[in-house]
């Protein structure tokens, strides 16, 4: 770590133990994002970076982000796949321009310094001068000025990297709770069906505490609530792996009809809302145990998704201290049948920044990063479900979201 | 009704024009329960990212297959959906009428969407292009088919207001 840059933690102070109170200025202070840099993103952590199926066949590559790092994901000819920092080891020039495509190496357009998909350095033009002049340096050693190399590993189709040599491998990362459902959605063959891109004006945090807050979405969606795609009087779960840094929420439609009592004085459950054509909502069931909703946050930067029939997964990518981008690549499967195609085409209305239940997270996340950046020193107040980081078999909690920070506080450095 | 094949090119583009002038202006003065009238009962709607059109994946920030959705996409941003005040302001160009197929007016064109918040300021929110089928009804031309292909692939917070 470097010792010059690093930023004072001692100047937020955390009222109490734990993550129930969250001092606004982890939101807005530009010294925390740097650090949230070295310490999450370039630390302990593994990103979510590609689809394999993204990636299928040797040479496709694709551009991304860890944290805002820019990172080029690749396959290499013997199908193994590989993360590097997108910036030539000569003068620091992108070497790779486009979101994505397919190449035999990757030529920096500044010099032509050429890396085989291993990251590689396999040519540099001039090396040995012309007609006896110029050229590089005698000692110059052709293996030591490769691309910045990340580890990378693979867990059910979802490719992750990280920049750390310490991180325990991905399985172990994610844990039994996480792995579980991640080989529930990605249970055959996935085949990609396009991205969404959202830019929101907002801290990547409060997109982190908004996926994992079962509490708002039955309140802040109308859309959600009246359809019943999802309400908290639902059965559902929230639930955290052993470390809290992962969590997930779930929820089954049609187990709540004639108990939506506690909605009556809310702006959010409009019987008289009705829709000209119900087809958007109509769907198949897809999965043997009932669940119609998961959303699972996979600490730092991925939520893995099954609403009815939409599955994406979304990449947070933190783009400054307030502002984030969210990719959303929506999949179905390749044994899709033309039916199931249309469906989660049509379905597709209810999610993304257009989506009719959706649309509002970006909103939520805006509002509050507008509100919050005067008075650093005070917090947020958190408590549904008994003000602690706890699974809960409902979901009337704002359990997992303790959880996070209690996590975050570790993971950066904070005395809990 | 009008009969597409007997008019000359000039009043053919002067007729899609019109239609294209009308759509606009029907967003961007909030006339937006008129929207929908604007298209054919079995009409499709789509609003897709230039990276999935030109990939030719399907997946759209809107995807509507009949009037009723689009009435409900209107329904929504009135009564169901949460977003902070704005005004949109279409800029229409290049309109090329490219000919009459199967009873179709194939046109596209150019739009540039300006948006203005309650802040005041106004932005380029979005750009990109329409791909239109036009088809003569009754109560004049109408849109059988509406492809909107954006060339701003990332969405500034959120997409409620139809481009």
């Amino acid at each position: 770590m470097n010792a010059i840059r690093e930023p004072a933690l001692g100047h937020l102070r955390w009222p109490t133990a734990g993550g129930s109170r969250v001092p606004y200025g982890v939101f807005t202070d530009p010294a925390i994002y740097e650090l949230e840099q070295q310490r999450l993103f370039r630390g302990d952590a593994w990103s979510f970076v590609a689809l394999e199926a993204e990636i299928p066949a040797s040479g496709d590559y694709k551009s991304t982000f860890v944290g805002d790092s820019p990172v080029v994901v690749s396959r290499a000819e013997d199908g193994s796949i590989h993360a590097y920092v997108n910036r030539c080891a000569h003068r620091g020039a992108a070497i790779c321009r486009e979101l994505r495509g397919n190449v035999q190496n990757h030529t920096c357009v500044y010099h032509q310094w050429a890396y085989d998909l291993k990251g590689n350095l396999i040519g540099v033009p001039f090396r040995r001068g012309l007609n006896g002049q110029g050229g590089m340096p005698a000692d110059f050693d052709m293996k030591k000025h490769g691309l910045q190399k990340l580890r990378v590993e693979s867990y059910g189709g979802l490719v992750f990297a990280t920049f750390s040599e310490s991180v325990e491998p991905l399985p172990d990362y994610l844990g039994p709770m996480p792995c579980k459902a991640i080989d529930r959605i990605m249970n055959r063959p996935i085949t990609v069906l396009g991205d969404q891109r959202q830019y929101v004006a907002g801290n990547w945090k409060l997109y982190a505490e908004n996926t994992r807050d079962p509490y708002h979405a039955s309140l802040l969606h109308l859309f959600h609530c009246t359809f019943g795609l999802y309400r908290s009087s639902q059965k559902g779960v929230s639930v955290m792996d052993a470390k809290r840094r992962h969590s997930m929420l779930t929820a089954m439609r049609g187990t709540d009809e004639g108990m939506v009592d506690g909605y009556q004085d809310t702006r959010t459950y409009n019987t008289d809302f009705t829709l000209a054509d119900p087809s958007v909502l109509a769907g198949r069931p897809e999965f043997d145990d009932g669940v119609t909703l998961v959303i699972l946050a996979v600490f730092p930067n991925l939520v893995v998704q099954q609403i009815a029939n939409t599955l994406a997964v979304r990449q947070i990518i933190p783009r400054g201290v307030d502002k984030f981008e969210l990719v959303w690549t929506q999949f179905g499967y390749v044994d899709d049948d033309a039916q199931m195609q249309a469906i989660r085409n049509k379905q597709g209305n209810l999610i993304g920044p257009a989506g009719l239940i959706s649309m509002e997270d970006g909103e939520a996340v805006e509002i509050v990063h507008r509100s919050i950046i005067r008075d650093q020193d005070q917090t947020s107040y958190i408590a549904m479900g008994g003000e602690q980081a706890k699974d809960a078999e409902h979901l009337v909690t704002e359990g997992s979201i303790i959880g996070f920070w209690e996590y975050y506080r570790e993971a950066m450095g904070w005395a809990a | 009704m009008l009969d597409l094949s007997a008019l000359t090119p000039v009043d053919l583009h002067y007729q899609v024009g019109k239609l294209l002038s009308d759509y606009v202006e029907c967003i961007d003065d909030d006339r937006l329960e008129e929207w929908p009238d604007l298209f054919v009962e079995d009409c499709l709607y789509q609003v897709i990212a230039r990276e999935n059109a030109d990939r030719g994946l399907p997946t759209s920030a809107m995807y509507c297959d009949s009037r009723g959705m689009l009435r409900d996409r209107v329904v929504a941003l009135r009564h169901a959906n949460i977003y902070a005040k704005h005004y949109y302001r279409h800029v229409l160009s290049n309109v090329n009428v490219k000919g009459v197929q199967d009873g179709e007016v194939l046109v596209q064109s150019n739009y540039v969407v300006l948006q203005t918040l309650v802040e005041g300021d106004t932005k380029v929110f979005n750009a990109g292009k329409y791909l239109d089928r036009i088809v003569a009804t009754p109560d004049g031309l109408r849109f059988k088919r509406k492809v909107v292909v954006f060339d701003t692939y990332r969405i500034p917070n959120l997409l409620v207001t139809p481009l």
